[in-house]
């Protein structure tokens, strides 16, 4: 209760003393744990690299410029394959997040212990960053362009099937209950009652996660699953800062043509 | 009627997505060649695919059970560094994005302002979190402070643009209703967008950190600290089964955070 | 031709929708069962077609027990009853022409329908249904695109298609305007006197239930209360199944309406094709 009796007097506050106290407790704890933070990572760190980096940002930049623009003709082919990547692994993480989210929605599925174990894929797939999906499949099936598309398709069902299911669940059921009086089976009910209305944020998801790839797949190259990393790990390996630079402005030109495309599609769609 | 009525068509087509035909057309078979050309110049080695499958089935096995107990000093060591940097990483993205997102929201902020805020989103946004750690690794040396700027960085970048799209669609009522009694810009700013803006960012900070996590797993594969590094070097010795302790430590730690950030953002509305 | 035998509804909750309720309706008849919000109208007619499962008590169409049967007969049994909804619950995002020949799916296969291949009768009988409710123009149009009383009449369209022997009829005029609700009320007693069905018609307002009812039921809390022609619904009637509330200007306005009704229902419907 805000309004307090002090000194035969109404008072209003914002909150009561207890509230007030247990706000003023939350934040001493999460300032307390800040701080304990900042101590374990400055205790770790050099600080005498770190007062040097300026000097050492100026002495990089200025071996970045002007970019080598004469390597771009050996950057197509990688930025060929990063789009593969991207676009491939996109698609099979599409196929396969899709009868998952009608396993972990909680209307659609079929089962209970059928939905747990959906939704523990989901979570296995979405915790694990593509990087790092990359590195163990590169340590199983090697490197190449090949263990990109699987680690960004593995990486990407969790990310759609979780949208997705997210949708299903947020579907209108009297309509599929219309569809259930006319005698229609289970499947004729998914494909006229629920599939109609998922549509639309199925591509949606499609375009924001394809969007993502690009951007994610610029990188797997750093531990050898193919795309135009593979060129800027070598480069800053040899201290080619030069190439570096102009890798770089590829992959922006790259994630800014990306964008803009999925927002083309995004908008067509809605 | 029924003798009488016109004889109704037998047969119905749905109208296609894309009215023209030829654009459809020319969409379908845009798509065909280029997934052939895709799969065409995409290099598979089979021999090699084929001979990782056993490996690819030793590593699945090692994960019944995991072994947490080989390397459990570095494996907390790496968790609890990715931890801290997480925490310290987030607290600082977030308030570096407060004011940058209030200056690259149109309707709050001059044009230089905003130009030059949604410079500093764009550039922060569009690389990924690896390749600042590099950069980061490359200036300040390795451990957990490159890993840290690199993720505020990539804070920045996030959360600055959902916190000016949020304050872009705001209700301009309630902002108008409070600038007309009279209030300061900073009042302003807190009686009239705060209150809109920020159930919505409680939520989205916590995603963030979640998110941070995740990343701070990578940015140790480059040399930025945290349990990325243990990881790698993991796999490196092909210990799958420390790897898959590791992989289970990650992703049970991603449930914890998934399930605070529902119950923190029930809890906010 | 259907016949409610000490017919159970408990939910969850505890909640008893639906206690005992007993009801028997000849070929042809148009019922309106009519009470207060909660009274079990919606459950009652769920449990026909066991939208909703019954927990106890038998329904007989045609002397075959629905709430007795398998998955399998269930869906062949549902094709008998056709649905008319509140909110129309048309498909929304699918052509006005495929939520007409969504009532087919009960009699084609699952592929048929995923291709969109429904047999040429099925096609010309939905081309005939629009036309019949004056939306044959409308065919390719989305449903969302559609006026309230537009996808009530695609509602109505998709009932029929079934080629039901009932018609289960939940509130069909509850978010439609004074005006579409009469049209769309005459046009599906229109269409049940012209096919031979018997419906029933869960419906709010007593004055559209006298107007077009053969016969009204009257539901307070799961029991029926009134079961009568019409013309019985007097004041006292309406205060057993709503509770005590000034009815005699809800009755007059009634036989008031009914005699101008007569002189302007030609009117009405020819604006209504």
């Amino acid at each position: 209760m805000p309004v307090i009796e002090q000194n035969d007097r109404l008072v209003w506050r914002r909150r009561t003393t207890p509230q007030q106290w247990g706000r003023w407790f939350a934040w001493l704890v999460g300032v307390a744990i800040v701080v304990y933070s900042w101590q374990i990572i400055s205790d770790k760190t050099i600080w005498f690299f770190v007062a040097d980096a300026g000097t050492q940002a100026a002495d990089m930049a200025e071996r970045m410029v002007p970019p080598k623009w004469s390597y771009m003709e050996q950057l197509w082919l990688p930025i060929w394959d990063t789009i593969n990547i991207a676009t491939l692994g996109t698609l099979i993480a599409l196929v396969l997040a899709f009868p998952i989210a009608f396993c972990a929605a909680s209307n659609t599925s079929p089962h209970p212990v059928v939905r747990s174990v959906a939704l523990f894929i989901i979570v296995s797939s979405r915790s694990i960053n593509s990087l790092i999906w990359a590195l163990m499949l590169v340590a199983i099936i090697g490197p190449g362009v090949f263990a990109g598309v699987i680690a960004i398709g593995l990486r990407s069902i969790g990310f759609c099937a979780k949208l997705l299911y997210e949708a299903i669940e947020e579907i209108d059921a009297t309509q599929v209950e219309a569809v259930t009086a006319t005698g229609a089976t289970g499947p004729q009910r998914l494909a006229y009652g629920i599939v109609p209305q998922i549509l639309p944020a199925f591509a949606g998801i499609a375009v924001f996660r394809w969007d993502i790839n690009i951007r994610e797949s610029t990188v797997l190259g750093l531990v050898g699953a193919g795309g135009i990393g593979l060129q800027l790990s070598s480069s800053i390996n040899s201290l080619a800062w030069t190439q570096v630079s102009l890798i770089l402005l590829v992959i922006l030109a790259t994630v800014a043509v990306s964008e803009w495309v999925s927002a083309k599609v995004r908008h067509a769609i809605i | 009627m029924s003798e009488l009525s016109p004889a109704y068509p037998r047969s119905w087509k749905k109208p296609p997505l894309i009215a023209s035909a030829w654009l459809r057309r020319g969409l379908w078979l845009g798509a065909a060649i280029y997934l052939a050309l895709a799969l065409g110049t995409m290099e598979v080695n089979w021999t090699r695919v084929m001979d990782g499958l056993p490996r690819g089935a030793a590593f699945l096995s090692a994960f019944f059970p995991p072994d947490f107990v080989t390397r459990w000093d570095s494996i907390v060591d790496g968790i609890l560094e990715s931890i801290w940097m997480t925490v310290i990483a987030t607290v600082a993205g977030i308030a570096l994005s407060v004011p940058v997102g209030l200056g690259a929201a149109k309707n709050l902020a001059p044009m230089p302002v905003y130009l030059f805020c949604r410079g500093i989103v764009a550039v922060s946004r569009t690389f990924p979190e690896v390749i600042l750690a590099i950069f980061a690794v490359k200036l300040f040396g390795f451990g957990p402070f490159a890993g840290f700027l690199a993720l505020s960085i990539a804070t920045v970048g996030f959360f600055a643009k959902l916190l000016a799209e949020d304050i872009e669609n705001m209700d301009p009522s309630q902002a108008e209703a409070v600038k007309a009694t009279g209030a300061s810009w900073f009042q302003w700013i807190n009686y009239a967008i705060q209150p809109q803006v920020m159930p919505r960012m409680i939520g989205l900070s916590m995603y963030r950190l979640d998110i941070n996590f995740r990343e701070s797993a990578v940015v140790g594969i480059v040399g930025g600290g945290g349990i990325g590094a243990t990881l790698l070097t993991a796999f490196d010795r092909y210990e799958f089964d420390s790897a898959a302790a590791i992989l289970l430590v990650i992703i049970g730690i991603v449930m914890v955070l998934e399930y605070l950030s529902g119950y923190l953002r029930r809890w906010v509305q | 031709m259907l016949r409610l035998e000490n017919l159970v509804k408990r939910y969850k909750t505890g909640d008893q929708a639906l206690k005992g309720v007993n009801l028997e309706i000849p070929k042809g008849q148009v019922l309106a069962l009519i009470g207060p919000s909660g009274a079990g109208k919606s459950t009652l007619i769920r449990c026909i077609n066991r939208l909703v499962e019954p927990t106890a008590g038998a329904v007989y169409l045609n002397d075959v027990n629905v709430a007795a049967v398998g998955a399998g007969e269930l869906r062949r049994l549902r094709r008998r009853m056709g649905m008319i909804f509140q909110e129309y619950a048309l498909v929304e995002r699918l052509t006005v022409m495929e939520n007409v020949l969504s009532g087919r799916l009960g009699y084609v296969g699952f592929w048929r329908s995923w291709f969109r291949k429904f047999p040429p009768d099925d096609v010309a009988e939905a081309f005939r249904l629009l036309d019949r409710v004056g939306l044959m123009h409308m065919a390719d149009k989305r449903a969302d695109e559609l006026s309230g009383g537009q996808r009530q009449r695609v509602g109505i369209a998709r009932a029929l298609i079934q080629n039901p022997e009932l018609l289960l009829v939940d509130e069909p005029t509850a978010s439609l305007d004074p005006k579409t609700s009469r049209q769309i009320m005459r046009l599906v007693c229109e269409l049940c006197t012209e096919r031979g069905l018997a419906a029933i018609i869960n419906i709010h307002d007593v004055m559209l239930a006298q107007m077009f009812g053969q016969r009204i039921v009257g539901l307070q809390l799961g029991e029926i209360v009134y079961d009568g022609p019409p013309n019985g619904l007097t004041s006292d009637v309406l205060t057993t199944i709503y509770g005590e509330e000034d009815w005699e200007a809800t009755i007059d306005k009634v036989e008031e309406e009914e005699e101008e009704e007569t002189t302007t229902a030609e009117a009405v419907l020819g604006a209504d094709r």
